[in-house]
């Protein structure tokens, strides 16, 4: 019973029914001399603002894509005939096939840990009280104002005395350090949000407080995790100074570190580095389309509310 | 945090169902509590640790304890420190205040009901996900004075060929600007339209029953139900372009002419070009002190959480 209530509940909080729905509005506007909808605003007002910032949004990602797959030397704007060399070039001699591996590795490792760790510190911020919560709370709140980039020295020679320098072990444990405030602060919003009464059904039934999680809490989290790994993976995979601290040795490096590397040589090759850029991209963007919907959900039940 | 890790040991006890709830909750925050302390907490007392003494890899013979040597040596002689906290300063107060406006709009535009709203919503948020490698990336391109978008305008007959705008150092700030505003825009835009989406639809209702306006709906309604999201995002926000260098370090090195160099990035060429981590960790510390302080400050002036829904 409380399965299917959770089953029930999980796809309600995954698709919240929408809060403007259409139809009435669109009756409305049909009847002639019918006032406005108190929501109602000018067309022209939404769509000549989106429209130019989707053109600030997506001249950059055109211009990126147009030097990937156009020809060197071209001057095109429009990119046809279309050829690979960038792509081929970047992905077989500037060891960028081994940087996807890297950055993938880390992404996904990170997604784990960091989800798995926040879940049990979000867990116990939200269903229990203990002595030392408002101190970790205030620890997690704070570490938000220690620059990553400030550590690095201290970082470095912690994994350099733990032998991991130039295993890509040490930057998945660094970046799900610093993803994990936030993740366990969002987390516990999600949980917060779940009422307590379906697990306590749950175990009158009988489960064990992991049966009853796993069934019960869990389903009902969906949106809430996705938010929270996705954003770990996409930082991970975006994440650069770490990468470029604590592997050394080229064929450890992620992508972004290669980017980087492309960025810096004497002539830049402008092909090679689009072709990287969109390689770069392309994972994230994926994801992101994704779990776009999910995210502002997740957001709206857990951060901002607190 | 100390303490988290004493008591987060768990004692070896028999397991059943909700049997020990008292020491559960330690158990549960015990690999987030270890973690942190591990590699936030000991680096960060590594840090001030490191803020006294002389600690140079390539002068070892001077190092050793210096005491307050090096926060002198900041306040008093090095006039590199107050221009990159200038530059800091800037840096972050343009940041917020633009993406804040820019979000703002943004997020109330693709909070109405229109055609297309979800296709645009992915597209104009899709920045989000990008890095500051890869915003340096397409931006360079973007800049690329032979082959970026002011050759192509030039040759339309608008504005001349010349130098890049990233090695101006009259433009370089807000070529800077602009390439993070278009991935920091989207993560505003998306935190303000989450708080949005909780704003009760009577409210407004009501006020329209009363003769309100739209403008004034906005500003009676909708800003005082979002202040805490947006109180919450521009500091953390704030905090975050202070400390990132991904975007700086990539696009402009902190040039031309140390132009667009900031606190962070001065700190990340003293210690890791530099190898002078002494003074690095002082730099640190005194960046740490700062960025609290003005949290602290921010979060009073703007009464976060008071009861004002």
């Amino acid at each position: 019973m409380t399965a299917a209530l959770a089953e029930k509940n999980g796809t309600d909080s995954a698709h919240p029914p929408a809060p403007h729905t259409r139809p009435p509005a669109a009756r409305r506007r049909r009847e002639p001399g019918r006032e406005r909808a108190f929501d109602e605003v000018p067309r022209w007002q939404i769509y000549v603002p989106l429209g130019i910032y989707l053109v600030f949004t997506l001249i950059p990602f055109y211009w990126m894509l147009l030097f990937a797959v156009r020809p060197a030397g071209s001057t095109s704007l429009v990119p046809w005939p279309m050829t690979g060399e960038h792509f081929s070039k970047v992905w077989n001699e500037r060891s960028f096939a081994v940087f996807f591996q890297n950055s993938m590795i880390v992404g996904v490792c990170t997604l784990i840990s960091t989800t798995l760790v926040a879940l049990a510190g979000g867990y116990a911020l939200a269903r229990f009280n203990f002595k030392i919560k408002n101190a970790f709370m205030l620890a997690l709140l704070c570490s938000q104002f220690i620059p990553g980039a400030l550590m690095l020295v201290p970082l470095f020679e912690i994994f350099k005395n733990l032998r991991m320098i130039n295993s890509l072990g040490s930057v998945v444990i660094a970046e799900t350090v610093f993803q994990l405030p936030l993740s366990i602060i969002l987390i516990s919003g999600f949980i917060k949000n779940v009422p307590v009464s379906l697990e306590e059904a749950a175990w009158v039934d009988g489960c064990s407080r992991l049966r009853a999680f796993c069934a019960v809490v869990l389903p009902l989290l969906r949106p809430g995790l996705i938010a929270v790994g996705s954003f770990a993976f996409v930082h991970s995979w975006n994440h650069f100074l770490f990468a470029l601290m604590f592997l050394s040795e080229q064929d450890k490096q992620t992508i972004p570190v290669g980017l980087n590397t492309l960025i810096g040589a004497d002539s830049v090759d402008l092909g090679a580095l689009a072709a990287g850029g969109v390689i770069a991209a392309v994972p994230v963007v994926i994801v992101f389309a994704f779990i776009q919907k999910w995210l502002i959900t997740g957001f709206s039940a857990g951060a901002v509310k607190g | 945090m100390a303490q988290a890790a004493a008591v987060a040991t768990p004692p070896k006890v028999p397991r059943r169902r909700s049997a020990n709830p008292r020491r559960l909750p330690y158990l549960l925050i015990a690999p987030a509590g270890l973690l942190m302390l591990g590699f936030i907490a000991y680096p960060v007392a590594g840090v001030f640790y490191y803020s006294l003494q002389n600690y140079n890899v390539t002068k070892p013979w001077r190092n050793g304890f210096a005491g307050l040597d090096n926060f002198t040596r900041i306040f008093t002689e090095d006039d590199q420190f107050w221009t990159t906290l200038g530059f800091s300063a800037q840096w972050v107060v343009t940041q917020v205040a633009l993406q804040l406006t820019l979000g703002l709009a943004l997020a109330l535009i693709v909070n109405q009901t229109f055609i297309g709203r979800g296709i645009s919503r992915a597209m104009v948020f899709s920045p989000w996900a990008v890095s500051g490698v890869l915003t340096s990336t397409i931006w360079i391109l973007l800049y690329n004075s032979s082959t970026g978008f002011s050759r192509y305008l030039a040759d339309a007959g608008i504005g001349d060929y010349g130098t890049s705008v990233l090695s101006d150092t009259g433009t370089v700030f807000w070529a800077a600007t602009v390439a993070e505003l278009w991935r920091g825009v989207p993560f505003f835009a998306i935190l303000i339209l989450a708080d949005l989406q909780s704003v009760s639809k009577e409210l407004y209702e009501a006020a329209s029953v009363d003769g309100a306006g739209r403008l004034r709906q906005f500003f009676h309604i909708t800003l005082p139900h979002l202040r805490d999201a947006i109180v919450l995002a521009t500091l953390l926000r704030g905090v975050w372009e202070f400390n990132n260098v991904d975007l700086l370090y990539t696009l402009t090195g902190g040039g031309p002419a140390g132009e667009t160099t900031t606190l962070p990035l001065y700190v990340a060429n003293t210690g890791i070009d530099g190898h002078d981590f002494g003074y690095a960790s002082a730099l640190t510390t005194v960046a740490f002190v700062i960025l609290l302080l003005c949290s602290i400050v921010y979060l009073r002036l703007s009464k976060f959480g008071g009861d004002h829904k």
